[in-house]
């Protein structure tokens, strides 16, 4: 009796996992489950089920074929111009960073022995000793220095100039110990250093295609637009890898790519759509591994014009949305309801005691007609541009109609969206990548001079412990200020972020290892070193 | 007559390398309308006014455009197809093996679906008004509506996910032996052979019909040729015109045009070289993608009329 479960998907598997990974007790667990309808015994197996999933231990040998979703020409194995996932997957398998981030978004050391501040503004990093690249160079000081500062020349183009224009002063202490100044006190330097854009490169590298770094595969071949292949690096100063190759392409046809994993041709297919996931579910053999990056799709409400200057209006909005409906319809279970800030669960630094509103429409009709909007038709830009805006416009459409708010949805065409909408209507749509830390987000979008602050939010106050925080060391007080800033953003801004969405890569169930990770899918790009295949 | 085929081709290479430069004109005044540059399309979300300006100085992308664009004739001219501008890569490096793969595809593709496409249509022509013709007539149709994607997605539907007898895309750099090489090429050459033999065969089908009903060949026919004899030897000659024109239109779509098969089945040719070009702007790349395809249509289309000219008399 206890396997039978007729309503049981894949996905719930991945919820399951999870839930675990995230530190859940097997009480939780049969509570989730119960309210979702799954007798207890039945219970007891799926649990044992995801457990060994965890538990298993690693396998060496074997060749991955994984296929992400973007490839051109334009891909590149310089760390510096790295833009897309594909270009990330490559730079994780054939180079390491000073530090990594752990599944919990702590940064660890990686090439860094230690990273460390009296003042958070000098910081001295020893390296890890005996550590040598793929041509059999020793890794120094010196490739440390080079790795970082070309970040700062035009003439490279790299994608983090902004973020790596802090670091003013280099010097090689000695052979192995870096001192790197900025310009102002930043206790967020170790995590910015796990961006994948600072992956550690040979002093005086030009030449980036032959992949020369100190990670645990070897470049064997690089096409752009094509694929990658790497085997495994023998002097590999970590233990692993376990596969003895990896091979990347790109086969960016959604339904291409799920078809190649059921035909067995890849093992891993990444960021498969909400359409192809009913493909996977229900076939043996392949499972969903889910990650919450912190991704989402945003409602922004512009506070400076019409009817968003009203704050009755902005408040009623935020109760008009129904967050669960739009995580289990819009983004079909592969999301988590938001509370309309944007440090995700992935952060170190979210706040978990914020919760999302809760939908009330009684009292959203309460706030509306305080502000004097209901009867009036109120236009609603969307676009396929900003992932799942549609759908979510529609859902709040529908919930404003039943109290007689009517919302206008404006369905404009993908190309030309960031330069023509974004920003500029009065109500618009959204769509904001991870970034890893809270003052890389506040700074980009919610400060007075942010340069994509999407409801033009503006606050004196926020602006000064945006200041404060960035320059602690004591993790508590940090904590403190950026929950507070999140109240701050949830309850004044006029971005609502009414989901973290997830992305979904779907594997052959012998692929074994992978994680979530708040870097991003496929275990923040560099699931490579970390992943077996089991015979 | 020698003399004659000899002052067509020469008078259609003049044609061909005039064309040719017009054609490269005319795409670079359309790239160059196209928004965005290289520097500003490959920094994406990061691309401040200062990271623009100073990796399109280091691209040399701050030239006026036209210099650019005669620097790379120039260098045409002395054999260099240049720099990609996205991956600093030689451009005939980049195309070298991608248009390797599209002619194999196209090769193979023509020597499965000419013959077969024009015995079908000759055939379905010579028994007009038969349940055979009817039964051609009827597919071919069919099949042209039907377009291609969803032809390749049924076959990997069927063949690749559910059967597993092929694989769902074509890894090129795999195949080591003959049994690879038709795993490989089965599903992307059927889908193309099926999408180019029908308009091929309704070409061949009304030309042969035409010419089966005009007054001469009712006169071969009187005077007691047979069936066979009658279509191959007194109505094809004439009908050849149409039929190899036909023809050298479907294989010049072969060359350049392929863009949905090669997407479907990751097939990396040239088609899709090129809309990554044109995606990060990147001009040398494209310029070259274009001269290939332009070349390509021009000599199909010159083959087929010197057969023309060969068959028909009245041409000469």
């Amino acid at each position: 009796m206890s396997d039978m479960i007729t309503n049981w998907v894949p996905g719930d598997d991945v919820m399951v996992e999870t839930a675990i990974r995230r530190g859940a007790s097997r009480r939780d667990l049969l509570k989730m489950m119960l309210a979702n309808g799954v007798a207890l015994a039945a219970g007891g197996a799926i649990l044992g089920r995801a457990d060994r999933a965890i538990a298993a231990t690693p396998v060496r040998g074997g060749a991955l074929k994984a296929a992400g979703w973007s490839t051109s020409t334009a891909d590149t194995l310089d760390p510096a111009k790295a833009s897309l996932s594909t270009d990330y997957v490559r730079c994780c398998s054939f180079y390491n960073r000073l530090t990594v981030l752990d599944k919990s978004g702590a940064p660890q050391m990686e090439l860094a022995e230690s990273i460390e501040s009296k003042d958070a503004q000098t910081w001295t990093v020893t390296l890890r000793k005996g550590v040598t690249f793929h041509d059999g160079k020793p890794l120094t000081a010196d490739d440390v220095i080079f790795s970082l500062k070309r970040h700062l020349d035009g003439a490279v183009g790299s994608k983090v100039a902004k973020i790596a224009a802090q670091m003013t002063g280099f010097k090689a202490v000695d052979k192995t110990t870096v001192e790197i100044t900025l310009a102002s006190p930043n206790a967020d330097l170790p995590t910015i250093l796990a961006l994948h854009h600072f992956m550690i490169v040979a002093d005086g590298t030009t030449d980036f295609s032959k992949g020369n770094g100190t990670g645990a595969f070897v470049r064997e071949l690089f096409e752009p637009g094509v694929r990658s292949v790497g085997v495994r690096n023998r002097n590999y100063w970590k233990a692993g890898p376990n596969l003895d190759s990896f091979e990347f392409l790109a086969i960016t046809e959604d339904n291409a790519r799920v078809n190649a994993l059921l035909s067995g041709d890849i093992q891993l297919a990444a960021a498969v759509n909400p359409r192809s996931i009913r493909l996977i579910e229900g076939k043996t053999g392949f499972e969903l591994s889910k990650s919450t990056a912190g991704n989402y799709t945003d409602l922004n409400i512009r506070l400076d014009m019409a009817p968003g200057n009203k704050k009755d209006f902005v408040d009623g909005m935020k109760y008009l949305v129904n967050r669960e409906q739009i995580v289990k319809s819009a983004l079909r279970g592969f999301g988590i309801a938001g509370n309309d800030q944007p440090v995700s669960p992935a952060n170190l630094f979210h706040n978990a005691d914020l919760k999302p509103k809760a939908f009330d429409p009684e009292k959203a009709k309460f706030l509306f007609q305080k502000a004097g909007v209901l009867g009036q038709t109120i236009p609603v830009v969307a676009s396929e541009a900003a992932g799942s805006s549609i759908d979510m416009a529609l859902i709040i459409q529908a919930a404003g109609a039943e109290i007689g708010m009517k919302l206008d949805i404006q369905r404009v065409p993908s190309d030309g969206y960031w330069n023509n909408y974004w920003l500029k209507a009065p109500i618009h749509f959204g769509n904001i990548n991870p970034r890893p830390t809270p003052d890389i987000l506040f700074s980009l979008l919610y400060a007075s001079e942010a340069p994509w602050n999407e409801s033009k939010f503006k606050s004196e106050k926020f602006d000064k412990m945006l200041v404060e925080a960035r320059g602690l060391l004591d993790p508590t007080r940090r904590k403190q200020i950026y929950n507070d800033m999140q109240v701050m953003i949830a309850e004044e801004a006029g971005t609502i972020i009414p989901a973290y969405i997830s992305s979904v890569d779907a594997i052959t169930s012998r692929l074994k290892g992978l994680e979530a990770n708040p870097l991003g899918g496929m275990m923040g790009y560099a699931f490579a070193e970390h992943v077996w295949l089991e015979a | 007559m020698r003399k004659r085929i000899a002052s067509l081709v020469l008078g259609r290479l003049v044609i061909a390398l005039i064309t040719a430069i017009i054609v490269s004109f005319v795409v670079f005044f359309a790239t160059a309308l196209l928004p965005g540059d290289t520097a500003s399309i490959l920094l994406g979300q990061a691309a401040t006014p200062e990271a623009v300006e100073g990796l399109r100085k280091a691209m040399h992308l701050d030239d006026p455009a036209i210099f650019r664009f005669l620097r790379w004739i120039l260098g045409l001219l002395q054999g260099d197809l240049g720099t990609s501008y996205a991956n600093n890569m030689p451009v005939a490096r980049l195309i070298g093996g991608r248009l390797v793969n599209t002619l194999k595809l196209a090769g193979l593709t023509a020597i499965i679906s000419v013959p077969l496409a024009l015995t079908l249509g000759i055939t379905a022509a010579m028994l007009r008004g038969t349940l055979y013709d009817r039964s051609v007539t009827i597919a071919t149709i069919g099949i042209v509506s039907v377009p291609e994607f969803m032809i390749a997605t049924l076959a990997v539907l069927l063949f690749a996910v559910y059967l597993q007898w092929l694989p769902a895309v074509s890894f090129t750099n795999e195949i080591k032996s003959l049994y690879d090489f038709a795993r490989t090429y089965t599903m992307p050459v059927v889908t193309l052979t099926v999408g180019v033999s029908a308009q091929m065969i309704r070409m061949s089908r009304a030309a042969v019909v035409e010419t089966l009903s005009t007054p001469y060949v009712e006169m071969a026919l009187l005077k007691g040729a047979s069936r066979p004899r009658l279509v191959l030897r007194h109505a094809l000659p004439n009908a050849l015109g149409p039929i190899v024109n036909a023809v050298a239109l479907s294989l010049s779509y072969l060359l350049g045009g392929v863009i949905i098969v090669e997407t479907i089945f990751n097939y990396p040719g040239i088609a899709k070289l090129m809309v990554d070009a044109v995606a990060t702007r990147d001009l040398p790349l494209i310029q070259t993608c274009t001269i290939i395809f332009c070349l390509g249509y021009l000599a199909l289309i010159t083959t087929a009329d010197i057969i023309a000219i060969l068959s028909n008399p009245r041409l000469r």
